[in-house]
């Protein structure tokens, strides 16, 4: 892992991101100012739903700021995880022609997700000051929680990417499984919704976005959220998702290390 | 041949082994369909390949298109792994195989720079640092804030040409791209492969299909056929041996080993050595000999790389009688197909039979011509309706 970061590789990481950034929002009359319109659009139209017309927020103190961080989280999990997917295939001109880092081009995928998730954060963070969000002592901690879904993502990522090469319908299939789990995870609803269904509450839990998501608003929106070490006692629930991680990204690292001797004549 | 420089490149048994799919799936659906008749056919593309290449040196790899060639070139610039055997490379290596890898259309000279650079294997600080010189080499001072989609063809390939050039790496691996820009640019990078050459702590592997360049610039050349290493040694050996894989050794049966005393040299028009010509390019071949008396004719054959005769003439037939010179050239309009063609050339007497000295085994150039029409060569010709 360390033998990665050698300034070659670490250059390269920087052109790729900066390249993807310059490239995003070229010839848009707003430029990177949609980077941040984006999510705040996204999120004005949520909040009218779930205000008035569906209010699954009721009783969640600061609900506008506790609904913006969790769709804020929720995309860079979606973008990352996609980006990452067709990372490897999207560079194949690069991969045929020289050798060149393949795990620094599904990294940089990652953090160009992560600079977006980055700007979207500030517009969080604003909603925070005007909801008068109640940021806890355990804020601290929130650089571990970020690095969790940064690591998850990047997991994925590899494991995805590899998979993409193969198999070109393991997009529609991840769509699909998105689209599953941002239901599975209480991103527009509270997860107080489901306590009564114990065994539903205890799976929902265990989803490592869901706890990622719902450890981050305890920390900066309310300690009125439900985590899920509150859920599985503190053992299990900080102990299970990393576990979990652990083995999730030592199984993708695996398998990229294994597929990427092929990528050039697979591609 | 016991060398004590330091090895550059050791490529020990390497193997190469495409498999391809019976019914290519590029879903899992597929896949999960097929799963039952899946079947696989193997391509040993490189067969048991052991070479080393020792600093300093010009290294040249000759083979004909789908020889492996390819293959082996990207096995030595790490784009494809061996599947059996291995490959050291000590000291970095650029790759000049395809040029301007990773350019973007929408962004500016400047930008492509640091791109393309860092897809090389460079660190900021160096591109930084070679950056003026860069944009000198290319001559595109005044456009590099322009977006690279205003770039012309030839501006581009001068960009990415000056970028990999300044990569300076110890080990260079060049296809062959150096028919790049226009003259004058073509010039400018032969100048610099010939300094590279002089360049003792630089080693350069040369991969081409043109034996005459190979014999120029290297040292030391091996050549590859159907996959294996079938010679490796002496450049103009190499050439030999290689000129023997394209043309029938029927062509050669009569060849004699003995000192020729007359040189043969292929030319463009413009009088430049080369070995690569387009359709209805003149091709100048230049005969020149020691003085003697008993020279009263020459003359010229050409073969195609099928051993085919295809044409050939000589000063008397053409009523163009050899006058004291020592010196001719023969002009041709390469009228002709896609192919490698073989020059041999004889001295005479008065008679034809009276042969003083015949190179059977001369030099060779190739032709590319457009894919409309067919055969061996374009006949005039007209339609009446």
């Amino acid at each position: 892992m360390l033998k990665f970061f050698t300034p070659q590789n670490q250059t390269l990481l920087r052109q790729l991101v900066i390249t993807d950034f310059k490239l995003r929002y070229q010839g848009s009359v707003l430029g990177y100012v949609w980077s941040l319109l984006k999510p705040l659009m996204l999120f004005t139209v949520l909040y009218l739903v779930f205000t008035y017309v569906l209010p699954l927020g009721k009783g969640v103190p600061h609900f506008a700021a506790y609904l913006l961080l969790g769709v804020v989280m929720w995309n860079f999990f979606v973008e990352g995880t996609t980006m990452g997917m067709g990372s490897i295939v999207g560079r194949g001109d690069l991969i045929r022609k020289v050798q060149i880092s393949k795990p620094a081009i599904v990294i940089a995928s990652t953090l160009s997700a992560a600079v977006n998730f980055g700007l979207s954060l500030i517009i969080v963070g604003i909603f925070m000051f005007f909801n008068h969000a109640e940021v806890s002592a355990m804020v601290v901690f929130l650089p571990l929680v970020l690095l969790e879904l940064l690591a998850l993502v990047l997991a994925l990522s590899f494991f995805l990417s590899a998979l993409y090469v193969r198999f070109r319908d393991i997009a529609q299939i991840w769509e699909v499984i998105l689209q599953i789990m941002f239901y599975a995870t209480p991103i527009i609803y509270a997860l107080q919704y489901v306590q009564p269904h114990k065994n539903l509450l205890v799976l929902i839990s265990l989803n490592p976005i869901a706890q990622i998501i719902q450890d981050a608003r305890e920390m900066l929106i309310t300690t009125y959220t439900l985590t899920t070490h509150e859920v599985l006692g503190w053992v299990l629930g900080v102990g299970i998702p990393l576990v979990f991680l652990a083995l999730l990204s030592i199984f993708s690292i695996w398998f990229f290390k294994k597929s990427s001797k092929t990528f050039a004549e697979n591609l | 041949m016991p060398d004590d420089r330091p090895v550059r490149i050791s490529v020990d048994n390497v193997t190469k082994v495409f498999k391809v799919p019976h019914e290519r799936s590029n879903s899992l659906k597929q896949t999960l369909l097929n799963f039952r008749k899946q079947g696989f056919e193997t391509f040993k593309v490189l067969d048991d390949v052991s070479f080393k290449v020792y600093q300093g040196e010009f290294f040249g790899i000759l083979g004909r298109n789908g020889s492996g060639k390819s293959t082996l070139l990207k096995l030595l610039a790490g784009i494809y792994v061996p599947s059996e055997g291995s490959i050291t490379v000590n000291g970095n290596l650029t790759p000049f195989i395809e040029l301007g890898v990773g350019f973007n259309p929408e962004l500016s000279g400047r930008e492509n720079v640091f791109l393309n650079g860092a897809i090389l294997g460079l660190t900021t600080k160096e591109i930084e640092q070679k950056y003026d010189e860069i944009v000198e080499f290319a001559e595109l001072e005044r456009f590099m804030d322009q977006k690279l989609k205003n770039y012309s063809s030839g501006m581009l390939v001068r960009l990415a040409f000056s970028i990999a050039i300044q990569a300076h790496n110890a080990v260079l691996l060049v296809d062959e791209v150096l028919a790049v820009g226009d003259e004058r640019f073509q010039n400018k990078c032969l100048k610099v492969f010939a300094d590279i050459k002089k360049d003792p702590s630089k080693t350069v592997i040369f991969v081409s299909h043109d034996m005459g360049s190979v014999q120029r610039f290297c040292d030391r050349a091996m050549v590859v056929h159907d996959g294996e290493l079938t010679y490796i040694g002496d450049a103009d050996q190499a050439a030999f041996e290689y000129k023997k894989l394209n043309f029938p050794e029927s062509v050669f049966a009569r060849n004699t080993a003995q000192e020729v005393p007359f040189e043969l040299r292929i030319t463009n028009a413009a009088g430049r050595e080369t070995n690569l010509f387009k359709f209805n390019d003149k091709v100048q071949i230049h005969i020149t000999w020691k003085p003697d008396d008993r020279i009263k004719n020459a003359g010229v054959a050409l073969f195609k790389d099928d051993g085919q005769y295809i044409f050939g003439t000589n000063t008397i037939i053409d009523k163009k009688p050899i006058k004291q010179g020592e010196s001719i050239i023969y002009e041709v309009t390469a009228r002709l197909g896609t192919a490698h063609y073989l020059v041999q050339a004889a001295l005479f007497g008065q008679d034809d039979n009276d042969r003083i000295y015949s190179v059977y085994d001369g030099p060779t150039f190739s032709v590319a011509a457009p894919a409309e029409w067919q055969g061996v060569t374009y006949l005039d010709h007209e339609w009446r309706m």
